[in-house]
């Protein structure tokens, strides 16, 4: 599991973002006209592409998409995420 | 645990009635366009049909009901009426005596209403499956629909797009021959509170809370007296549990993914259903989609489903389909069950 992969399929599934727009440090939160449909979308992808699923709580420890990634490669591992 | 085999009983007929008025998500004021953009791409709906403020849940199941009786000419018969719905007409009596009376169903029919959402309709196969099992009952009439919309605040974006009004009727009748049917489901109340409508019952009776407008979130108001759902947990309830069932079923009836005809799915959001349909590897072909066009309908929407999407197969061919009922509670209900020769229909409300 590799952040590039990860931030990839981000790009992929948005229809406002570019290759290169995001990066480890990007606040996703901050996205133009983020919504709680964005919040499901990332947990959809994540589910999808992982098979990890994150829960309301562990949504909202995250501020950064290298924070997403953390702790979705931490759950894949087996490992209970601090929420 | 709740799994079940079960014998004996036939779907003989699906009629869904839907209302004529339709409302866009392109159309909803108070999305911006790429607001109404996202929440089509994500959730599948385009558009859904809202009941007039004059028609409730069981006048579109009594004109489902009603044609589909004089379809089958079978009214002397039904000895037992269900109405699955969250959105009866009174507090009291139940709106199945009331529909008893109204299709003009034998004094010695049983009604009574089931108070289940989504996962509803599955539950009522069960039931009428139930009752008919043993021979002793001719036919049953179960009828499934909610008027959701008249729960939702109209500025609460999460809920007011997602729902649609509809109302279905489903005969079921004693089968000997009958191939058998496999039976999941489950609850977890501890998700109650992420699909409630707090406010009118007992719990917070009208006169006892103020029922302000609040804005609970950015683009999100409503009162205690609105639907609230909580569309996180919800996706999570779904995907944890709804897979689970669905194979559950499929090794009682000893059966793989692939030998299914069908999966029809509760159409909650097209994100939830796509989530689920991909975890049990199925293609889109065999898991039928209505949303596009009505929304998320609760308890009707899997018979809608299956009039609107699988309608001429239903009539001719010989189907294994499973249906997966899941949403408020949580309750979720899956069943496995053989079709043939099932008549159909799909019908506006004036």
């Amino acid at each position: 599991m590799e952040i590039d992969d990860f931030i990839i399929a981000i790009e992929e599934e948005f229809d406002n973002l570019n290759p290169g727009d995001v990066s480890p440090n990007s606040v996703f939160r901050n996205m133009e006209g983020w919504s709680s449909m964005h919040a499901l979308i990332f947990v959809a992808l994540i589910d999808s592409k992982y098979d990890v699923l994150l829960n309301g709580d562990e949504l909202k420890s995250c501020v950064t998409i290298n924070d997403l990634f953390d702790i979705t490669r931490l759950k894949l591992n087996g490992g209970a995420a601090k929420a | 645990m709740a799994q079940l085999r079960l014998k004996h009983t036939a779907v003989k007929a699906i009629y869904s009635v839907i209302p004529k008025m339709v409302y866009k998500t392109h159309d909803y004021p108070y999305f911006s366009e790429d607001e109404a953009k996202m929440f089509a791409n994500t959730t599948g709906i385009i558009e859904r049909r809202v009941a007039a403020t004059n028609v409730t849940a069981s006048d579109m199941c009594f004109k489902a009901a009603q044609t589909l009786l004089e379809d089958m000419n079978c009214h002397h018969e039904i000895d037992l009426l269900v109405f699955v719905t969250q959105s009866p007409d009174y507090f009291l009596p139940a709106s199945a005596a009331i529909l008893q009376d109204k299709l003009g169903l034998p004094k010695t029919c049983m009604a009574f209403d089931v108070n289940l959402g989504c996962s509803g309709y599955v539950h009522g196969l069960l039931l009428a499956n139930r009752y008919l099992q043993q021979g002793g009952l001719r036919k049953v009439l179960l009828l499934a629909g909610d008027k959701s919309t008249i729960s939702t605040h109209e500025q609460d974006k999460t809920a007011f797009p997602l729902f649609g009004d509809a109302g279905s009727a489903t005969l079921l009748e004693y089968d000997a021959k009958g191939k058998d049917w496999f039976f999941d489901a489950g609850t977890d109340g501890s998700g109650a509170n992420a699909i409630i409508i707090e406010a009118g019952h007992s719990r917070m009776p009208y006169q006892s809370f103020d029922d302000q407008d609040i804005e609970v979130a950015p683009g999100v108001i409503r009162s205690k007296k609105h639907l609230a759902i909580d569309g996180m947990a919800v996706f999570n309830f779904a995907l944890k549990n709804v897979p689970k069932s669905i194979n559950n079923v499929l090794d009682l009836a000893k059966l793989r993914t692939e030998q299914l005809d069908y999966l029809v799915l509760h159409q909650a959001n097209q994100l939830i259903t796509d989530s689920i349909r991909k975890k049990m590897n199925l293609p889109k072909e065999k898991c039928p989609s209505s949303i596009g066009n009505f929304g998320n309908t609760s308890s009707a929407s899997i018979p809608l489903t299956l009039c609107s999407e699988l309608s001429e197969a239903l009539k001719k061919e010989r189907l294994c389909l499973l249906l997966c009922g899941f949403g408020v509670g949580f309750s979720w209900a899956s069943l496995l069950l053989s079709t043939h020769n099932v008549a159909t229909k799909l019908l506006e409300y004036d």
